[in-house]
């Protein structure tokens, strides 16, 4: 094992980021060690599995198929980069609502991989969507309210409201009623 | 009620879309290091020397351990404490760990992992069941019932042979289950560490906290109240992070020694090896027939491959043959199963646990009897259920039963009278179904201890805590706990927080497998709940000068039902009640009630109560390729009640899924490496990009449907439905084969190679099948002979030592007449 160092500059979740990390590592090591983003997952470490997938300039890439020293300059964005001004995302609240995440861990992976697909689609058919996340294993839910909340979170972020859509709410259950 | 039957964002449902939730691997901690197992590369073999001096002096490894360090033996059940941490003398399975490094970062621990010289001499290779049964020498344990098998049971309710003989017609088949695994995403993970009290802190993803608890104390001879085991949210369990395992205890251990926390995160090929998943079970079942299509009588055996260790085995065995009375009415039953050890990863419990294997045999075996007889096959189902609120021929108290409605709304939804058997060649319906329990009725570890307990804690705030040792392994029981306080007390779940799976800080409940923690989790919560709003309602009646019977809790207030303008907020009202009666905070526990069986064997399938299921599963299959495609699933599941649907539609959708993993595709199968290599018995696959799973694009439309009527057993009404919607897909996948292109696949998975196999061999004038040609010879102990209650027995064996009876006290009874005593 190499004890090299390289120093990574780049822009996570908006942010840029100046770090010295060791050469060998992956950019999901990168993200999950030395930015202590621990949302984004790993399942396999092999690319099989989605688990690990973060936005690279807007496109899913497996983070832990990716040298983080590939990827200096570029603009990364993971699951905690989704919500933003204290809001979550549409996607984000369309699977909180749906039962799109159950044990949450694919979670982050198939909420960037859809961020990308409704960037590029916004009004994707269940087809599509059911493509674009076929990379993404999910154990728990047989896929069908993750398919749901994406369609959910697509008509959110078309409507006149759009992405101005109300904030949901922070509780499970809504504001006090 | 205000939450309960409303579809509703889980509690934990914030925490997952931001990625907050914190999985065991996601914990870091200062001056943390990070431990590897050596496993071993050989299925069976003898250590003869090991070398870890070159390890121990790699710079940056902190740590090594050997088997001397661990030599306490440990096990999930008290009858099969047979694994050590690290093998002290004999290696069982390709993967069974001799060795740990605990170093400065995964990378030094796995590069020193090759400095460790081992030793072996090899010992025979135990690589299926054949083998095991045919060479009881070498033992591959020193316990069991005999030579290689490690259970062996034989249970008899009523004279079955003249049952079945008196039957005008006889069906036998033989079928074939073959393993799989749970495949979670997460991997599991953990981390010990010496707290500044210099106790003992295990964070792990592990759905039985109380059983690792209970086994860090044995394993590591520690007082259990020194020892604090924090289940971290699983990213999916399945049943297979249900054991105390090696990593854990390894872990803990380095450190005790070390003083530093120790971090240990198994590699997707570790987790393929750790397995504990679904039992490969060859089956044979006869079965008693009247023309009409009654069964009167049942004779299961099943061969279970164990794989290395005990596991969950025991249990799993009965299982194979436990609900085959709860799901159909059978009026004489026998069963018996066999487990043998063998050289591959242990197996154990996964959804469904033993179950789903038989299940498979039983329903592709009614479809073919239905097929014979010219009977609408859910018609010859309608005609079997069992009465609600009775006992079976194996004194399982069954409660309320919506198969009937089950089966009723799957038939009308998916067209089945018009679909079924009309259909094009290539295209087909199938039809099966299933019961499950709401929790094992019994504990692992027999005690009269509760099976679950919640502790609230009400506070100034108007805020509750609720505390209980259940695990979220992301089936919802965060949910179900808040949501069962919150209903009672009439507050918002946001009010209510839910602080679960830690040993130190929550009471006992026995973890999140056997589909048990809504029902007792549920109850034991909705006891403490109830309790907690006596003493409000009290102070509060004391305050508005009214009788406490009128004291109503809803939308954050709690006032007078007679003028619902008279009352206090909920955070006065437990402000009044504290400075009444000091402290306000409450328990509640849940323990099943007793079963009827009063023979040994009877403590596996007995459960409050049961849950069924229906299905229907359409097939197109091509008969040039074989390939199988599931355009539509159609599944009704009896749930007592939905206590959040769209939790409740999810685990059936998961269920459906997973069931059609093991239908198609899932094998944990093994293959020998060639002999000039080790010849080792190694995993085929331990990959998950050959490990064949659904993905998104493979799922077929599902339409979900839920009979509710609510179970006095349950909370609220609930049964379970972790696991029951699961079972009936397999054998829906065979049954619409066989509707599709005229061939029975009797095994799983059923893949277009076994297709085109048996088109072939019908073709060639042979029977149109796959599946096994013959069920082992067996030297059967004799049978424990209980008379099924409709013949007078009182749940006790008639031959409590297996001796055999010189005659059985029902041997006259004719096979129809059993029948009609049963239905009377």
């Amino acid at each position: 094992m190499s004890d090299a160092k390289i120093r990574l500059s780049l822009t996570v979740n908006g942010e840029p980021v100046d770090v010295l990390v060791d050469d060998y590592k992956t950019l999901l090591e990168v993200v999950r060690e030395d930015l202590q983003l621990a949302g984004t997952k790993h399942g396999c470490e092999l690319g099989e599995c989605g688990a690990c997938a973060v936005l690279v300039d807007g496109t899913p890439m497996l983070s832990c198929l990716v040298l983080a020293a590939e990827i200096g300059g570029r603009h990364v964005t993971t699951v905690e980069g989704l919500a933003r001004d204290g809001r979550l995302h549409p996607l984000q609240e369309e699977f909180a609502d749906r039962g799109a995440a159950q044990c949450g861990y694919c979670t982050p992976g198939i909420l960037v991989t859809a961020k990308a697909l409704l960037d590029h689609e916004p009004t994707p058919s269940r087809q599509r969507i059911r493509e674009a996340l076929s990379g993404n294993l999910c154990r728990c839910t047989g896929y069908h309210q993750i398919i749901e909340a994406v369609e959910a979170a697509a008509r959110t972020l078309a409507g006149p409201d759009g992405p101005d859509r109300p904030a949901g709410p922070d509780g499970p259950d809504g504001p006090a009623s | 009620m205000s939450l309960i039957g409303r579809p509703r964002r889980r509690v934990d449902g914030r925490a997952k879309v931001t990625g907050q939730t914190r999985f065991a691997d996601d914990l870091v901690f200062p001056r943390m290091l990070h431990g590897k197992l050596l496993r071993s590369p050989h299925p069976h073999a003898r250590i003869r020397g090991l070398d870890t001096s070159k390890a121990a002096a790699r710079p940056g490894v902190h740590l090594v351990l050997t088997g001397e360090a661990l030599p306490i033996t440990y096990g999930i059940l008290p009858v099969s404490h047979d694994e050590h941490a690290l093998c002290p003398d004999v290696v069982r399975f390709v993967g069974d760990p001799v060795a740990a490094v605990i170093a400065r970062d995964e990378a030094t621990a796995t590069d020193a992992l090759d400095d460790i010289v081992v030793e072996y001499d090899m010992l025979r290779t135990f690589a299926s069941p054949d083998d095991s049964l045919a060479y009881p020498e070498p033992r591959i344990h020193d316990y069991g019932d005999e030579g290689n098998i490690h259970k062996i049971v034989s249970l008899e309710f009523g004279d079955v042979d003249r049952a079945i003989d008196g039957a005008d017609r006889v069906f036998e088949d033989v079928f074939f289950f073959e393993g799989n695994t749970h495949l979670p995403l997460e991997q599991h993970a953990c981390v010990a560490l010496k707290g500044p009290d210099g106790k003992l802190v295990l964070y792990s993803s592990t759905q039985t906290p109380h059983y690792v608890h209970r086994a860090l104390a044995k394993a590591l001879a520690m007082p259990a109240a020194h020892i604090r085991v924090i289940a971290t949210p699983n990213g999916g369990g399945f049943g297979g992070k249900s054991d105390p395992f090696n990593h854990e205890i390894v872990a803990a251990k380095a450190a005790l020694i070390l003083d530093r926390p120790v971090k240990f995160c198994l590699t997707r090929e570790e987790v393929f090896y750790c397995h504990r998943g679904r039992h490969p079970v060859l089956m044979r079942l006869r079965t008693g027939v009247t023309s009409d299509g009654r069964l009167t009588g049942l004779d299961l055996q099943t061969l279970l491959d164990g794989g290395a260790y005990g596991s969950y085995g025991v249990a799993s065995t009965f299982y194979t043959g436990a609900l085959q009375t709860v799901t159909y009415a059978i009026p004489r039953y026998r069963f018996r199963g066999c487990r043998v050890f063998t050289n591959k990863p242990p197996c154990g419990p996964k959804r469904g646990h033993g179950t789903p294997q038989a299940r498979f045999g039983q329903e592709v075996q009614l479809d073919k009897i239905a097929d014979a007889l010219a009977i609408d096959p859910a018609d010859l189902r309608l005609n079997m259920i069992a009465p609600a609120d009775s006992l079976t021929a194996n004194y399982l108290r069954v409660g309320t039963i919506g198969l009937a409605e089950c089966i009723t709304k799957v038939v009308a939804s998916s067209g089945w009278r018009e679909k079924h058997g009309t259909l094009p060649h290539g295209h087909g319906f199938g039809l099966a179904c299933s019961s499950y329990l709401s929790g094992a009725g019994l504990p692992i570890n027999w005690n009269d201890l509760p099976h679950s307990a919640v502790q609230l804690k009400l506070d100034r705030s108007g805020g509750v805590t609720a505390f209980c040792g259940a695990t979220e392994i992301g089936q919802g029981s965060d949910d179900v706990l808040v949501a069962c306080v919150a209903e009672i007390l009439g507050i918002p779940p946001f009010d209510v927080r839910a602080v679960t799976g830690d040993t130190d800080l929550t009471p006992v409940d026995l973890g999140s497998y056997s589909s048990r923690v809504t029902l007792m989790m549920g109850n034991a919560a909705i006891q403490a709940a109830e309790r907690a709003r006596d003493l409000l309602a009290d102070a509060v009646a004391a305050r508005l000068e009214i009788p406490a019977a009128r004291v109503t809790f809803a939308d954050r207030r709690v006032f007078d039902a007679s003028d619902p303008s008279r009352g206090v907020t909920f955070q006065e009202a437990v402000c009044i009640a504290e400075a009444k009666v000091g402290a306000i905070g409450t328990t509640g526990s849940y323990t099943p009630p007793k079963s009827p069986a009063r023979f040994k064997g009877g403590g596996v399938g007995p459960s409050p109560t049961y849950s069924y299921t229906a299905a229907v599963v359409e097939v197109h299959v091509d008969p040039d390729t074989g390939w199988i495609a599931v355009p539509r699933v159609w599944i009704a599941h009896d749930i007592g009640r939905a206590l959040n649907p769209t939790l409740a539609r999810g685990q059936v959708e998961g269920g459906v899924y997973m069931g059609l993993g093991e239908a198609l595709m899932e094998e944990q199968a093994f293959r020998r490496l060639p002999a000039k290599l080790s010849h080792a018995l190694v995993h085929k696959f331990p990959s998950i990009l050959e490990y064949k799973s659904p993905t998104s694009l493979d799922m077929p439309e599902i339409l979900t449907e839920f009979v509710e009527h609510p179970d006095p057993a349950g909370p609220f009404g609930a049964k379970e439905v972790g696991q029951g919607p699961l079972l009936p897909i397999m054998p829906a996948v065979a049954n619409a084969v066989f509707d599709a292109v005229g061939v029975r696949i009797d095994e799983v998975p059923i893949t277009p190679d076994k297709i085109l196999r048996a088109l072939a061999a019908g073709a060639s004038g042979k029977p149109a099948r796959v599946g096994p040609d013959a069920f082992p010879e067996i030297a059967w102990p004799d049978a424990l002979k209980v008379t099924p209650p409709w013949e007078g027995g009182d749940g006790r064996a008639s031959n409590p030592t297996g001796a055999p009876t010189g005659r059985a006290v029902d041997a006259g009874v004719e096979a129809k007449a059993a029948l009609r005593a049963l239905r009377t």
